[in-house]
């Protein structure tokens, strides 16, 4: 998830064009926005469309079915037991890294994004493996009356090994990048280490955390594969947004299917919005005497 | 990180900031609970087959033809994202158009966007009566249910890889460079493949392996396109749920274990490849 890139300056425009080179200019841009539309916006917009197929009270309807409403619900707590997780777990993380310097940090580095790089299907999997009837603790668990696969333990530990390096890998350029010699000064004037924290290094990354908070929140409500293998996809208990989409859509209730999905792409735009303004202010607070 | 001497891992040297220790323990053992430990269980689990019948489980004609379409589709979409990624990217960076803005946030959409949806999205709109299914279905080409769907939706996954990685790099390229050498006479297109393309090759590249090794792992985006038509349009990471739906925990392991190797050799490549790209540039 390499970082948007921010509008630079450009030049294009001032210097002298060689002949012929508006109509490579505008060939090359019209066949990026012939890409772009059929491939991204057209999905995007049909989404919306097909939700409002029947009118409002139809999509009214299909949102405030109870199992609906048991998804959504289920889809905010999963949220909001994942992100604090990955939020207390990236700072940890970035301070022992950015702050330290010690032998085997890539090495960690690269753990810490293995997630990024394993199928969601097999990150629902190892949990299966551990936890499921025939699994490491399958027998044990039964035995104790616990229920972690195909209920909510299931869910959140699938949810969490997923958006595991979210918060840290935004976190961790940033404070490498800002360097110590503010905390070292902050501690050599006496200040305690939770005060250097809390007054030093938590503002100048806070712009980063929250967009690492953002799209970690995002990639939570939204995952699929993962949440799939581990939830047993019982409706009104253990079924998410996206596994309820699957259901309704497998019942060819395409309206209802399209219309929990608009949720969930709203949630995707907002974030994109909010992850261009931060951009946004970000830029500015680096160079504040351009433009 | 090449202090030779001390090879003792996570030893810090002498810092006045205090909380290294209590940081980076709490940090690895998180790691270690989350993730490492559950994907050795499913080292653990596909070694408990035995090697003959790991190989018993990946070499049967359905899992081989699950691994092919899984591989080969990644591959042509990863193609097709290096080349429209790269065409995106440059006109991104080069060139102002109204609403460029929109299109370069538009870009994150795949990132952002829950892969079902995109896959509910992709297939109604290229099923056979959908808005541009219908349009290619008169000249005789089906996109949803069939082998075309899964490198469609793998391409609009990967796609923000690609462009993501190559725009910084061109943005950061010196045009002087390539002024100085249009002025020598070079033609626009000798510009590109001897000035512009050496320096943005290793992007490109390390766009491609990213977009590749997203796609190879897909699950969400693919499952309601491919048809899954077992032997036919059937991709690995499906192949995995199925055998878990039968319980066959090992098979599922066995699989996933094939996919994972190959997600680590990627992971190599594209470190490897990072690096060099970087060495590169402080090389200019």
């Amino acid at each position: 998830m390499a970082g948007g890139a921010i509008a630079g300056t450009r030049d294009a425009t001032r210097r002298i064009e060689r002949p012929g080179a508006a109509i490579w200019r505008w060939s090359l841009i019209s066949i990026a926005l012939v890409f772009i539309g059929g491939f991204i916006l057209v999905p995007l917009v049909m989404v919306f469309v097909e939700a409002f197929r029947q009118g409002w009270a139809a999509y009214i309807r299909a949102l405030t079915d109870p199992d609906a409403l048991s998804a959504i619900w289920l889809t905010l707590t999963i949220a909001l037991l994942v992100v604090p997780l990955n939020l207390i777990f990236g700072l940890l993380a970035s301070w022992a890294i950015a702050k330290f310097e010690f032998t085997g940090k890539s090495f960690l580095i690269t753990l810490i994004d293995l997630p990024f790089s394993v199928s969601p299907v097999i990150s629902g999997l190892v949990f299966v493996l551990l936890f499921g009837l025939q699994g490491w603790f399958g027998p044990w668990l039964r035995d104790h009356d616990l229920k972690i696969i195909f209920a909510l333990p299931g869910i959140v530990l699938a949810t969490t090994f997923v958006t595991f390096p979210f918060v840290a890998r935004e976190l961790i350029p940033i404070m490498q990048e800002q360097g110590t010699t503010e905390e070292e000064a902050a501690i050599s004037l006496g200040a305690s280490g939770w005060q250097t924290f809390w007054r030093v290094t938590l503002p100048n990354v806070k712009w980063a955390l929250l967009y690492g908070v953002l799209l970690s929140n995002a990639r939570a409500m939204g995952e699929f594969g993962a949440v799939s293998v581990v939830s047993g996809h019982v409706r009104g208990l253990t079924n998410t947004m996206p596994l309820h989409v699957e259901i309704l859509y497998n019942e060819y209730n395409f309206v209802a299917a399209f219309a929990v999905s608009s949720l969930l792409a709203l949630l995707a735009i907002v974030t994109l919005a909010a992850k261009t303004a931060l951009e946004w202010k970000l830029a500015q607070a680096v160079r504040p005497d351009k433009d | 990180m090449s202090s030779a001497v001390s090879r003792i891992p996570f030893k810090p040297q002498p810092s006045v900031i205090p909380g290294f220790g209590i940081t980076l323990g709490l940090s690895l053992f998180w790691l270690c609970l989350i993730v490492l430990v559950p994907l050795a269980g499913l080292f653990l689990k596909s070694a408990a087959l035995g090697w003959d019948g790991f190989w018993a489980t990946v070499l049967t004609p359905r899992v081989l033809a699950a691994l092919r379409l899984s591989f080969g589709a990644s591959l042509i979409a990863a193609a097709i994202n290096a080349v429209f990624g790269l065409l995106v990217a440059w006109v991104l960076v080069r060139y102002d158009f109204p609403g460029r803005r929109i299109v370069d946030a538009l870009i994150d959409i795949p990132f952002a966007l829950p892969t079902a949806i995109a896959g509910i999205a992709l297939t109604t709109l290229w099923a056979e009566n959908g808005w541009l299914g219908s349009i290619v279905a008169s000249y005789g080409i089906k996109v949803s249910f069939t082998p075309l769907g899964v490198v469609f939706a793998l391409v609009f996954i990967g796609l923000p890889f690609v462009v993501r990685t190559v725009q910084p790099v061109l943005q950061d390229f010196d045009r002087e460079v390539e002024e100085a050498a249009e002025s020598l006479g070079a033609t626009p297109w000798q510009t590109f493949t001897k000035v512009i393309w050496p320096s943005i090759m290793p992007a490109t590249l390390t766009g491609f392996a990213l977009a590749f090794a997203r796609a190879l792992g897909e699950y969400g985006s693919v499952i309601f396109i491919a048809g899954n038509l077992p032997m036919v349009s059937e991709i690995a990471p499906l192949l995995i749920v199925i055998k878990l739906e039968e319980f066959s925990y090992g098979g599922a392991a066995a699989i996933a274990a094939v996919m994972l190797m190959a997600s680590f050799i990627l992971l190599l490549a594209i470190n490897a490849l990072q690096r060099w790209a970087e060495r590169r540039e402080k090389r200019r």
